[in-house]
C-alpha cells in the first residue's frame, strides 16, 4: 500500500465556457479515476459536477475523456498512469456541455426513439417463443451495450460535425437496428419494415466509413464495426441492389 | 414564494428501476397518463447491476418444479416472516411476466431444445433462474426502458408527440409527496440539472426507488441508494415493516480498498464455485444450520455430485440462503482463518475450463480482471459481505401494492416491504420487481381512473414549505446549539461518511445491543449536524446540495433500522444478534412498523431517546391452511409456535 500525490486538470464550467482547473490530490493502491473526481468533490470542490452510478462498469453513467480518450472513469485505473504524469480530464466532446463532466447526452435517446421497436410474431404467445442459443448469440452481443455512448463521443462522423448528427444515428443506434434485424423473432419484414433499408435511408448507415473508432472504445469490448456495421451494410447492399433478393422481398410481402 | 411549475398527471411513478418501468408500462397500458421520475437518465437504474437472473418456476431445467415449490423455497428463505400472501403472488406470477419480457425482445439464454434457461441459486430446490449470462439485470432494463420507447413510439404515431401518455423525467429528484388530507396529491421534485423546482399533480403515487445502501460504508450499492422512497413515505405518513432485516451479501470484492463492496454474482457459486478459508478447507460444510440439515450434502463428494445428478444427491452448502454463507464468512475471518485482505476464497478456477467461466460469468472476469488484477480462470478471488438489499420497506396491501394509511401511494421492488421476509432469496427481486411493479401500475391506474373528477388539490403551503426545505443547504450557518458564533456549516460529504461508517460498524453484519443505543446517539448527533449541512455554488448540477437533500433520507431510514434491531431480540435471517442468537418462534409472527414521531412529517427532533421514529408491534394474518399444507409438519415445527400449527 502506497498513496502519493497526483496532478489532475479537470475541465470546469459550463455552456457559457470554462477551461481547466489544476488539482494536487492523493492518490491510495488500487483507485481509479472516479475515485479521484469523488476525493476532489469530498475535500476540494463539492460542487464538482460529474455523473455516475455503479462504480463497476456496469450502468455506463460515468463517461469522460481522459487524457483525451473516450472512457469511463470507474474503469480506468490510476495505475495504468505514471505518478509523474498530469491527467486530463474532460467532458465528452461530441455533446454540449452541462456543467464541469456533464454532457447533455439527449442526443442519444433522440436517436433511441427513431429506431423501431422490435415486432414480436404474432403466431406466438408468451412462453411459446422457442430460439437456439447459436441464433441468440449475435443479438446478444450487441445487448451487452451498456449505453456509455463512448461509441456517439467518438465517432468522427459526429464528433466533430454537429451538421451530421440530424441523419446519423451513431455507432450505438446503428448496431441496435442490427441486433433487431439479427434477432431470431423479430417480425419487421412481415409488418412491412424493412430495417435493412432503413439502416441505410433513416439512420445514416452510409456515413460510416469503418474506422472501428467504436470499437476500440467500446468498455464492453463488442465489436461494433465487425459484426454489427458492416455485416449490417452487407445487408443493406444485398437489399439495394441485388434483384432476386429485391424480387423475393415484393413476392413475400404481397403474399402476406 | 417562487413560482413552481405545475403539471397534471395520471400517475407519477418515482423511479425507473425493474419496479418503476414495469409499473409505469403498466398504468400507460391501463390509459393513465403517466410520469416517471428518476435520479440518473433513463436506463441507468440500479437494477443493471443484478447480475444472476430471474427467479420464476417456468420447469424448463427441471419438471419437478412448480409455483408451490418456488413458494416454499421463498418462504424458507425468509425465514417464515414473509407476507405470504405476497410470496405467493410472485411465484405464481413470475413465469408470466419473464415470458412477457421475450414479447418485448428481452433474449435469454437458451436450453438446448431454444427455451429459456434457467441456472441454480441459493435456496431454490430447482434450476430456476432465467439468466442473461451474469448480466440479467441489464437485459431487464434495456427491454423495459425499449418497451416504454415502443408505447412512446406508438403515442407519436397517434398524437405527433412521444410523451403525450408516458413522459421519463430524468434526473430529477423528489423530496415530498404532496397530500390533500389524507390523499395523494402530487409529488414535489427537483431538476438536477437546474436546480429547478417542479410539481407533478397526480391522484396516485406508485414509490419505486429501490434501497438504502448508502447507508452503510460496505455496500453493492450506487449512489441512489439513499432510501428515498422509504423516506418519502415516511414522511407522507405510511408505516415502514421491519426495517431490521437488511441483507449482507456474502461474496462482494475487499480488495484494492476503491472497490470493496463491488457485487461477486451467486452465480459463481450456483455455476460450482466453492469457498475455501485460509487453510484450503470448504467451511460451508460446518455451517448448515438444523433447519436446512436434511437438505444440503454431507461431504464434497456428494455436493460436486449433485451438480450432475440432482435427483439423487443434495446441493452443496456453498447454495445456502444468503445470511446464512455471509455470516459463515464473517465466523471465519473472525476466527483467523481469512484472505490476506480479510475476506475468503471463492474459486471457480479449480472446478471449471477457463472458457467456460469466460462464456458463463464473463462480468465477473472482467470485473476481477479490470480492478483487481486477478484473472479467475486461474486463481480464487477474495470476497466478503456487502451491505446488498433491504428486505424492509413500505408496509403494502400484498394484492394491490397500496401503502398503508395514505389513499393514493403505491410502492414496488425493494422499496416496499414484506416480500421477502427476514431474508430474500438471489434471484427473487427481478421477478419481484416485474410481478409487483405491474400490480402498482395496475392499481394506481385504476385507483386514478376513480378520481378523474375529483382529482386531489395540491396545497400552496405544501409547495411552499417543500421549497424552502430544499433551500436550506445554501443558507445554512450560524452556530450550534450551545456553541459560540460563526462556526461554518457542516460538510455533506463528511457527515455522509460519518453516517456510513457508524451504520457499517454498529449495526451491521452482527449486532450488539449496546453498540446499536450507541448509533442512535451518532443518529441524533448526525442529525442534529445535519440541519446545518451547507453547500458551495448554485443550484445547477451541485452534487453536494443533492446530497446536502438525501441525507434526510439517509438518518431516516437509519434510524428505522437502527431502532427496529435493538427491539427485536432474536436473530433471523438478515438480523443477527450476538446477544440473542437463537431463532425465536414467538417473533415468527411479529412485525414491527415504524412511524413518524411528528405524524405533521415536521422534522425538528432531537432527543437520541425518542428521535424521529416510534415503533409498534403487530401480530401477522396466519399463514393460510392450503399454504401450511404445502410444508411436511416435522418443518414447520421448527418455525411456527405450538398454536399456529393447529389452528
Amino acid at each position: 500500500m502506497s498513496s502519493y500525490k497526483a496532478q489532475f486538470k479537470v475541465w470546469r464550467g459550463d455552456v457559457q465556457g470554462g477551461g481547466l482547473e489544476d488539482f494536487t490530490v492523493e492518490v491510495n493502491d488500487g483507485e481509479v479515476v472516479l475515485d479521484i473526481i469523488h476525493r476532489l468533490q469530498a475535500t476540494q470542490a463539492p460542487d464538482l459536477a460529474v455523473r455516475w452510478n455503479c462504480k463497476a462498469g456496469k450502468c455506463g453513467s460515468c463517461s469522460a475523456e481522459v487524457n483525451g480518450r473516450p472512457r469511463l472513469m470507474c474503469m480506468t485505473r490510476m495505475s495504468v498512469f505514471t505518478r509523474e504524469e498530469t491527467i486530463t480530464v474532460t467532458p465528452l466532446r461530441a455533446f454540449p456541455v452541462v456543467r464541469d463532466l456533464v454532457t447533455d447526452v439527449g442526443f442519444n435517446y433522440e436517436k433511441a426513439r427513431e429506431v423501431p421497436a422490435f415486432v414480436p410474431p404474432a403466431d406466438l404467445g408468451p412462453g411459446e417463443y422457442r430460439m437456439m442459443q447459436e441464433d441468440v448469440d449475435r443479438s446478444q452481443e450487441f445487448r451487452k451495450c451498456i449505453e456509455c455512448f463512448l461509441c456517439q463521443d467518438t465517432c468522427h462522423v459526429v464528433r466533430d460535425h454537429e451538421e451530421n448528427k440530424r441523419a446519423f444515428a451513431g455507432p450505438r443506434f446503428l448496431m441496435r437496428v442490427a441486433e433487431l434485424d439479427m434477432h431470431p423473432l423479430d417480425a419487421a419484414e412481415e409488418s412491412g419494415l424493412d430495417r435493412k433499408t432503413t439502416a441505410q435511408d433513416e439512420h445514416g448507415l452510409g456515413y460510416c466509413n469503418i474506422t472501428k473508432c467504436c470499437t476500440e472504445v467500446c468498455p464492453e469490448g463488442i465489436k461494433i464495426t465487425d459484426n454489427a456495421l458492416i455485416p449490417l451494410k452487407e445487408r443493406a447492399v444485398d437489399r439495394k441492389y441485388d434483384p432476386l433478393v429485391w424480387l423475393g422481398s415484393k413476392i413475400r410481402r404481397r403474399s402476406s | 414564494m417562487s413560482v413552481v411549475d405545475r403539471q397534471e398527471w395520471d400517475v407519477v411513478v418515482v423511479g425507473a428501476g425493474g419496479a418503476g418501468l414495469r409499473a409505469a408500462i403498466e398504468a400507460r397500458e391501463r390509459g393513465a397518463r403517466t410520469a416517471v421520475i428518476c435520479k440518473s437518465l433513463f436506463g441507468k437504474a440500479h437494477t443493471v447491476m443484478a447480475e444472476g437472473g430471474i427467479a420464476a418456476a417456468m420447469a424448463n431445467a427441471n419438471e419437478h418444479d412448480s409455483w408451490q415449490v418456488h413458494f416454499r423455497d421463498t418462504m424458507r428463505g425468509g425465514k417464515f416472516l414473509n407476507q405470504w400472501r405476497m410470496a405467493e403472488l410472485h411465484a405464481q406470477e413470475a413465469p408470466q411476466r419473464v415470458w412477457e419480457l421475450e414479447t418485448w425482445g428481452a433474449l435469454f439464454d437458451r436450453t438446448k431444445d431454444g427455451r429459456i434457461s434457467q441456472r441454480n441459486f441459493g435456496g431454490h430446490e430447482y434450476p430456476r433462474l432465467a439468466h442473461v449470462g451474469d448480466r440479467t439485470g441489464l437485459e431487464l432494463i434495456r427491454t423495459l426502458q425499449q418497451k416504454i420507447v415502443s408505447l412512446q413510439q406508438q403515442d407519436h404515431r397517434e398524437t405527433g408527440d412521444y410523451e403525450s401518455r408516458l413522459k421519463v423525467f430524468q434526473e430529477c429528484t423528489v423530496t415530498r409527496v404532496l397530500k390533500d388530507g389524507s390523499r395523494v396529491s402530487g409529488v414535489f421534485a427537483y431538476e438536477r440539472e437546474s436546480g429547478r423546482f417542479f410539481v407533478l399533480e397526480a391522484p396516485s403515487v406508485v414509490i419505486a426507488t429501490g434501497g438504502i445502501g448508502k447507508s452503510f460504508k460496505v455496500t453493492s450499492n450506487s449512489w441512489e441508494y439513499t432510501g428515498d422512497g422509504h423516506a418519502l413515505a415516511l414522511l407522507a405518513g405510511a408505516p415502514l415493516l421491519n426495517m431490521e432485516f437488511v441483507q449482507f451479501h456474502p461474496t462482494g470484492m475487499v480488495w484494492p480498498p476503491s472497490v470493496k463492496g463491488i457485487l461477486v454474482t451467486e452465480s459463481v457459486r450456483g455455476d460450482g464455485g466453492v469457498l475455501r478459508n485460509s487453510e484450503g478447507k470448504r467451511f460451508m460444510f460446518d455451517y448448515i444450520p438444523d433447519v436446512f440439515k436434511e437438505k444440503y450434502a454431507e461431504s464434497e463428494e456428494e455436493g460436486d455430485r449433485w451438480y450432475e445428478d440432482p435427483d439423487n444427491n443434495r446441493r452443496p452448502p456453498e447454495l445456502l440462503p444468503r445470511d446464512e454463507v455471509a455470516r459463515a464468512i464473517n465466523s471465519e475471518v473472525k476466527a483467523g482463518r481469512g484472505s490476506p485482505h480479510g475476506g475468503v476464497f471463492l474459486d471457480v478456477s479449480t472446478r471449471m475450463p477457463a472458457d467456460v467461466i469466460k462464456r458463463r460469468l464473463p462480468s465477473m472476469y472482467h470485473q476481477f480482471k479490470e480492478l483487481a488484477d486477478v484473472d479467475i480462470t486461474a486463481e480464487a478471488m477474495e470476497v466478503g459481505p456487502t451491505c446488498h438489499y433491504v428486505m424492509g420497506g413500505i408496509a403494502v396491501d400484498s394484492d394491490t401494492a397500496a401503502a398503508r394509511g395514505v389513499p393514493g401511494l403505491y410502492a414496488a421492488g425493494e422499496v416496499a416491504g414484506g416480500m421477502h421476509g427476514s431474508n430474500r432469496l438471489g434471484g427473487n427481486s427481478l421477478s419481484d420487481l416485474l410481478v409487483f411493479g405491474r400490480r402498482a401500475g395496475l392499481h394506481a391506474a385504476e385507483h386514478a381512473a376513480s378520481l378523474a373528477f375529483e382529482r386531489p388539490a395540491v396545497d400552496d403551503d405544501q409547495v411552499d414549505s417543500a421549497a424552502a426545505e430544499a433551500l436550506r443547504p445554501f443558507s445554512a450557518e450560524g452556530p450550534a446549539p450551545g456553541e459560540e458564533d460563526g462556526r461554518p456549516p457542516e460538510n455533506p460529504y463528511t457527515l455522509h461518511q460519518e453516517l456510513q461508517q457508524a451504520m457499517n460498524d454498529l449495526v451491521g453484519i452482527i449486532r450488539r445491543e449496546a453498540e446499536m443505543a450507541q448509533a442512535l446517539e451518532k443518529l441524533a448527533e448526525l442529525r442534529v449536524r445535519a440541519r446545518r449541512a451547507g453547500v458551495e455554488g448554485h443550484r445547477q448540477f451541485n452534487p453536494g446540495w443533492h446530497l446536502a437533500l438525501d441525507l434526510r433520507n439517509m438518518l431516516l431510514v437509519s434510524e428505522c433500522v437502527a431502532r427496529a434491531a435493538l427491539e427485536r431480540t432474536e436473530s433471523r435471517g438478515g438480523h443477527t444478534r450476538e446477544d440473542h442468537p437463537a431463532m425465536e418462534r414467538k417473533w415468527r409472527n411479529i412485525n414491527l412498523l415504524c412511524r413518524l414521531t411528528d405524524p405533521t412529517g415536521g422534522l425538528a427532533a432531537t432527543d437520541p431517546v425518542r428521535g424521529q421514529i416510534a415503533l409498534t408491534r403487530e401480530t401477522t394474518d396466519p399463514i393460510r391452511a392450503d399454504l401450511l399444507a404445502l410444508f411436511d409438519k416435522e418443518e414447520l415445527v421448527k418455525y411456527l409456535a405450538e398454536e399456529e400449527l393447529y389452528e
